[in-house]
């Protein structure tokens, strides 16, 4: 609760910090715009036609609709990575011998292109919500599996032997001695994690289904529509960037405190 | 009378064997240090009788009702701030959690620590305070029996006289035992009331040396008048290899 509490009461700071980063899109906008004047409208938009194009299409239940069903697939999919991912890298990492066994094929599922698994989910699960959860637990589940695994293999042995002499019950050793270690390897997993989930529903979307943000990605394309593709993209990225910098970076900051 | 006897005790790691056939006793109050080369199985014989490895073969008795145990490093749970790390033997116990950290504070100060150190992460402290708050981790108990690990081969001089100026207060008002492990003879010499010689391949106890002194009357030429005779013995040139070839 105190923890929660502190989060909350360092979060101003925490955004004070955040002139530079939007300083530094500023510049990325400015140097957007420096593309539009040299290539013009089709290739690249302006920033000003995109921010219009996005807030009329904000306007549209359809969109919203969209991103509704986008967040849903991620959502599933990232879950059930989360849930999976985190239990079995757990379980793989307190055996020598499973941690051994697990990781040629994690780099199997690390190395296979996520596209190669949209075409082979296409012909199992057929065009659908399906497809698209599949392939966003396959993509980000390895990142997680190894988070949680590599956690579990590093707890140290002299913590564990100082927290027996002291003679720690089991709870306390979890919470005290367990838990804060292998939450700081499986954290910033399930931050690349849902980063590599975001952007696989996208593209399985726009390759396997008629609605969802990536089916509209591929519907601009078609009609050489670029403004929409943009806006898409600015979409897909700021929603990102306010999960990732809004709530889970504050999360991080408190809980790796004690980090160097 | 609280008591530790070790009788007949024997180890190995896989095939190779660590100790054979120890025995000794260390009664109430006693301070007992165990010497010998690195790697002689020094460390073995303490984590055996704090109960942190599995006895194989022989007997170890303690009957003292509490104990803790001080490492050679710090071991400092990296996300505790000072206060919750000493709090940590309290809390495992049961103790109420004010009051914990009342007591925490209190042998925080007592062991020169400042108030300002208190919400510091370990990360932010120097080697010395690190062994600063194991050492209060430890003592906060008030245990029966330490259990010390060369806590004090890392640090320097000045700070290694203050912790031992502390333990020689405690052992001389009766309030603690300690079984301790060194490869230093004169803090050996210093603390303890026998030393107890390991030679190493296999740890054994070849040989063990009395000091009827109380600590708190040792001297620096008491214990330098004790190193040198010890250092003359012949079991302690041969155990340490000290001839020079």
């Amino acid at each position: 609760m105190k923890f929660i509490l502190k989060i909350f009461k360092d979060f101003p700071a925490f955004l004070w910090s955040g002139w530079g980063a939007i300083a530094s899109i500023l510049l990325f906008i400015g140097a957007w715009d420096l593309g539009n004047q040299l290539y013009g409208d089709l290739v690249l938009p302006s920033p000003t036609q995109t921010f219009d194009t996005l807030f009329l299409m904000l306007k549209d239940p359809e969109v919203w609709e969209a991103i509704q069903i986008t967040l849903y697939r991620a959502g599933v999919g990232f879950g059930v990575s989360l849930l999976l991912g985190t239990f079995l890298g757990l379980l793989a990492g307190s055996f020598a011998t499973a941690s051994i066994m697990s990781r040629p094929i994690v780099t199997i599922l690390v190395g296979m292109p996520p596209i190669a698994w949209i075409v082979l989910a296409m012909i199992w699960f057929g065009m659908g919500d399906l497809t698209v959860i599949f392939t966003v637990v396959v993509a980000s589940f390895p990142i997680v599996f190894v988070g949680a695994l590599q956690g579990a293999r590093t707890l140290e042995g002299d913590l564990t032997e100082m927290a027996n002499s002291f003679k720690l019950p089991f709870m306390m050793k979890v919470f005290d001695i367990y838990f804060p270690h292998i939450f700081s390897y499986i954290f910033p997993a399930w931050v690349s994690g849902l980063g590599m989930a975001w952007k696989i529903v996208v593209m399985a979307e726009l390759l396997s289904t008629s609605d969802g943000i990536g089916a509209s990605l591929a519907v601009a394309r078609s009609q050489l529509d670029t403004p929409t593709a943009l806006a898409l993209v600015v979409i897909m990225i700021a929603s990102l960037m306010i999960v990732e910098y809004i709530i889970l970076e504050p999360i991080k900051r408190e809980v790796e405190l004690w980090r160097e | 009378m609280e008591r530790i006897s070790v009788k007949q005790v024997n180890h190995h790691f896989g095939f190779t064997e660590i100790l054979r056939d120890i025995n000794f006793d260390l009664k109430q109050g006693e301070v007992v240090s165990i010497v010998g080369p690195s790697g002689g199985g020094k460390t073995t014989l303490l984590h055996l009788v704090a109960g942190l490895l599995d006895l194989e073969e022989g007997k170890i008795e303690n009957s003292f009702k509490s104990s803790a145990f001080a490492f050679q490093e710090a071991r400092l749970l990296p996300w505790k701030n000072v206060i919750d790390n000493i709090m940590l033997g309290l809390l495992a116990r049961g103790d109420d959690r004010e009051l914990a950290q009342q007591e925490a504070e209190k042998i925080a100060l007592k062991f020169g620590l400042e108030e300002r150190d208190f919400t510091k992460f370990p990360k932010d402290l120097s080697g010395g305070m690190k062994q600063r708050v194991s050492f209060a981790r430890a003592l906060v108990l008030k245990p029966a029996l330490l259990f010390l690990d060369e806590p004090f081969s890392a640090l320097d001089i000045g700070l290694k006289k203050e912790l031992q100026t502390i333990l020689i207060e405690m052992v001389d008002q009766k309030e603690i035992s300690i079984l301790f492990i060194t490869h230093d003879l004169m803090e050996a010499i210093r603390l303890s009331d026998r030393v107890l010689l390991l030679a190493a391949d296999p740890g054994r106890i070849v040989k063990s040396f009395d000091y009827d002194l109380s600590q708190a009357d040792r001297d620096d030429s008491y214990v330098y008048a004790k190193s040198a005779s010890l250092l003359s013995d012949p079991e302690i040139i041969n155990t340490f290899e000290l001839e020079l070839k």
